[in-house]
């Protein structure tokens, strides 16, 4: 009989596959600058806007640039702690306030998409026939038809935000109610929304790229007030020593250069473009 | 109860120098002395006021019924228990947690989940001995204990009449000057038996005091030189075989020897 | 098409194609999944039979607390972790985060305590066991632990793989400290959670289902491993 002495063979692999696995992992958080870490947003994330912009830039400068796809509340948090090397978000009023405390440097304009209001095909508060976005939103509240907010402080939900103070409803003191909090990803938040056949508001590209759509639909859209501007950063290296500025600020470059921007403006969903080049 | 004092309890001379290797090596340990020695669990006292000395040389056997305190004493002589009262002594020392030189079998054989060499192997490695003296020994034992056919096989494979063979040349492979054994032959079938008394009597022949507790009256006979009688946590006579089953002193001690239940 | 149809057409299809992407996030999530529970077991297994052999004050606390942690929620050890190996965190400068070895280390500390406390347990019905006869040998209580660790290995199988199974199932930790970075840190788990938020649910389910199928395949040879050991005698 062949004693095989599977017991120390197994331990032994067990620890030589821990031992190389952590160094390996540290070995590539210490590859220099070979990549940059970029804090962005769902809707750029799950659109595929970056798997379509990314290799093109990868190819030309061999910079490999890992995201980390969250809210843009959560991002500019990743940004305070200087755990990113670059920021590409969505809520302009947040952005400057994040470079004015000396986070971050050299906001520029990237890209807008708009927001879409979305709710069921029968519109039971007929949105559809408001006359802006601020009127389909008083016929929600009026109507009793549920809303579903993202409640995550992302740039989505801060724009939603902006509107009920606009048309001057507090809606929040209705969460529970007609107004539901979800807490959630713009993915999330539609799959809630379909199943309870409500309203919500989503950006365009998050919207055309969802693959759960059911029974919604737009219900509104093209208002100025919906308008959703991209704008990226670098992270102060002033601030955070570490961070990997020159090749942040190489990408950041390239994507308001005429290359980027041509890139973005060549991006698809269903034969739709979502985003739009917006350099200034 | 100062019997000890007035019993020669060496009845046998000891075997010739050549038969010694381990133990002579190191001073002995013996006399093993027990001193007003009492065990309480809880309230209830499991042992009594026990006073014993064992020396070299005989074979003794703790000899009861079932209850008597037979394992307790055991385990208390070896060191794995601590006495409530009175004081275990060892050349006249105060006895630490398991002093060297002496070993115990217990009644339910412990295999460890490996080979049988790996058994016997585990004690010498405990002392620290190189690897060829280990492989010397265990070959030594394996041949006495008749395991030499078994040496590869799983321990927790055997019949519980190998694993105890197994378990008692684990205990002997260490050389000690004392051995303990706890009924190391319950529950065994008269062949499985025999070959244990076999074993035992290498040991004994090969220098090594032998402690053992049975209720078994045969197996007393056959084996013993010297008897201790226990009987509800009292040691109730100390004296030679011989003159244990030919006159017993205690009414109890009578009864048992005509073969009356005891408990 | 019903839901579950369409779920099970895309584990089909996702297993039979086995794109490069997909072997990509499997073969990451069992690289760490394992690592962590071989760090956990490292640990938690001489921990395990520390708090069943020796005797040092704190020691009920520290069994308390381990049962506790076994429900730990991934969430709050992801965090917890996040804050550590965060810039601004104490280990910060190592500037792991967002890298395979802190998803490492974050399932460590979420599977340490299952693989200790349970291992704990049989490290106790060992002892009640083999005491007697280890310490009669002479053995130490440190040489105890290791021969019990060695004897009781096939018992020691179970809490492993219970690790195991909370590792590749958690999310929750790997997400945050990970950051679901695709082609570095995306593991089977966040995959889905990303597929689920894009509005793709048979293929989420589709993952979900070969996620089991991998714990069941992992489950079943180290099944029959530890059979075929036992059988040997060993």
């Amino acid at each position: 009989m062949v004693k095989l002495k599977v017991w120390p063979m197994l331990a032994a692999a067990t620890v030589l596959v821990a031992a190389i696995e952590l160094s390996t992992g540290i070995h590539i958080a210490h590859a220099e600058d070979r990549f940059i870490l970029m804090a962005s947003t769902t809707s750029t994330q799950n659109s595929g806007l970056f798997d379509h912009l990314l290799p093109r830039f990868t190819a030309k400068t061999g910079i490999q640039v890992r995201v980390v796809a969250v809210g843009t509340g959560q991002a500019l948090k990743i940004g305070q702690r200087g755990d990113a090397d670059l920021l590409l978000v969505h809520d302009p009023v947040s952005e400057m306030m994040f470079v004015r405390d000396g986070y971050g440097i050299d906001r520029r304009d990237v890209m807008y998409n708009d927001f879409v209001l979305i709710g069921p095909s029968n519109d039971p508060a007929g949105a559809t026939k408001a006359k802006n976005i601020n009127a389909a939103f008083r016929n929600i509240a009026k109507s009793g038809a549920s809303f579903v907010s993202r409640g995550d402080k992302s740039g989505t939900h801060n724009a939603e935000q902006r509107i009920w103070i606009d048309v001057g409803i507090n809606a929040v003191k209705h969460s529970g109610g007609w107004y539901r909090e979800v807490g959630a990803g713009m993915g999330a938040t539609l799959n809630t929304t379909s199943v309870m056949g409500a309203y919500t508001l989503t950006d365009r590209a998050t919207w055309l790229s969802f693959g759960n759509k059911g029974e919604l639909r737009i219900v509104h859209q093209g208002d100025e007030q919906l308008f959703n501007p991209y704008g990226v950063m670098l992270i102060s290296p002033k601030r955070f020593p570490h961070v990997k500025s020159a090749a942040a600020r190489v990408f950041m470059n390239w994507l308001t250069s005429d290359e980027g921007q041509g890139a973005i403006a060549e991006f698809r969903i269903d034969g739709q473009q979502v985003f739009f080049p917006n350099t200034k | 109860m100062g019997r000890s004092d007035q019993y020669p309890s060496v009845l046998q001379t000891v075997p010739g120098p050549g038969d010694f290797r381990g133990p002579r090596m190191v001073p002995g340990i013996l006399p093993l002395e027990v001193r007003r020695v009492s065990l309480d669990m809880g309230s209830r006292r499991l042992l009594d006021d026990l006073n014993f000395t064992v020396k070299s040389g005989s074979f003794t056997i703790i000899l009861g019924p079932n209850g008597a305190g037979k394992s307790l004493t055991l385990r208390l002589c070896h060191g794995l228990l601590r006495p409530t009262v009175g004081e275990v002594l060892w050349r006249g020392i105060a006895a630490r947690e398991v002093p060297k030189h002496q070993t115990m079998v217990f009644q339910r054989p412990m295999m460890l989940r490996r080979s049988v060499t790996a058994n016997i192997e585990y004690g010498l490695r405990l002392q620290g001995m190189g690897r060829r003296q280990r492989r010397e020994r265990i070959a030594e034992v394996l041949k006495l204990a008749g395991l030499e056919a078994l040496a590869g096989r799983a321990a927790r494979s055997l019949s519980i009449g190998e694993q105890q063979r197994v378990a008692i040349a684990r205990a002997w492979a260490l050389r000690p000057q004392v051995l303990f054994l706890d009924e190391p032959a319950a529950n065994l079938d008269p062949s499985a038996t025999r070959a244990i008394e076999g074993v035992l009597r290498a040991v004994h022949n090969s220098g090594t005091k032998i402690v053992m507790s049975t209720h078994d009256l045969p197996q007393a006979k056959r084996l013993a030189d010297e008897i201790l009688f226990l009987h509800r946590g009292r040691l109730l006579e100390q004296s030679s075989a011989d003159t244990f089953f030919d006159n017993p002193v205690t009414t109890e001690a009578q009864a048992f020897v005509e073969g009356e239940l005891l408990w | 098409m019903s839901d579950v149809e369409s779920a099970l057409l895309s584990a089909v299809r996702l297993v039979f194609t086995l794109d490069r992407d997909l072997a990509e996030i499997i073969g990451l999530s069992m690289r760490v999944s394992l690592s962590a529970v071989a760090v956990a077991a490292l640990i938690g297994v001489p921990l395990g039979g520390a708090l069943a052999l020796l005797r040092f004050p704190g020691r009920k606390t520290v069994i308390v607390l381990l049962n506790a942690f076994m429900g730990l929620p991934p969430v709050v050890v992801g965090l917890a972790v996040y804050l550590m190996l965060s810039r601004l965190g104490p280990m910060g400068v190592f500037g792991l985060l967002y890298s395979p070895a802190a998803m490492i280390i974050a399932q460590s500390v979420l599977v340490t305590p299952i693989v200790a406390a349970l291992s704990r347990q049989v490290f106790v019905d060992f002892w009640s066991e083999y005491e007697d006869q280890l310490r009669s040998l002479g053995a130490g209580r440190g040489r105890a632990i290791l021969t019990l660790a060695w004897d009781a290995r096939s018992s020691l199988v179970p809490p492993v793989l219970a690790g195991f199974g909370r590792a590749t199932a958690e999310v929750g930790a790997v997400m945050i400290v990970g950051g679901n970075i695709d082609h570095v840190t995306r593991v089977m788990t966040t995959t889905i959670a990303l597929e689920t938020s894009k509005g793709n649910l048979a293929m989420a389910m589709g993952l979900g289902i070969v996620l089991v199928l991998l714990s069941l395949a992992v489950n079943a040879s180290v099944f029959i491993a530890s059979e075929a050991a036992a059988k040997s005698g060993r």
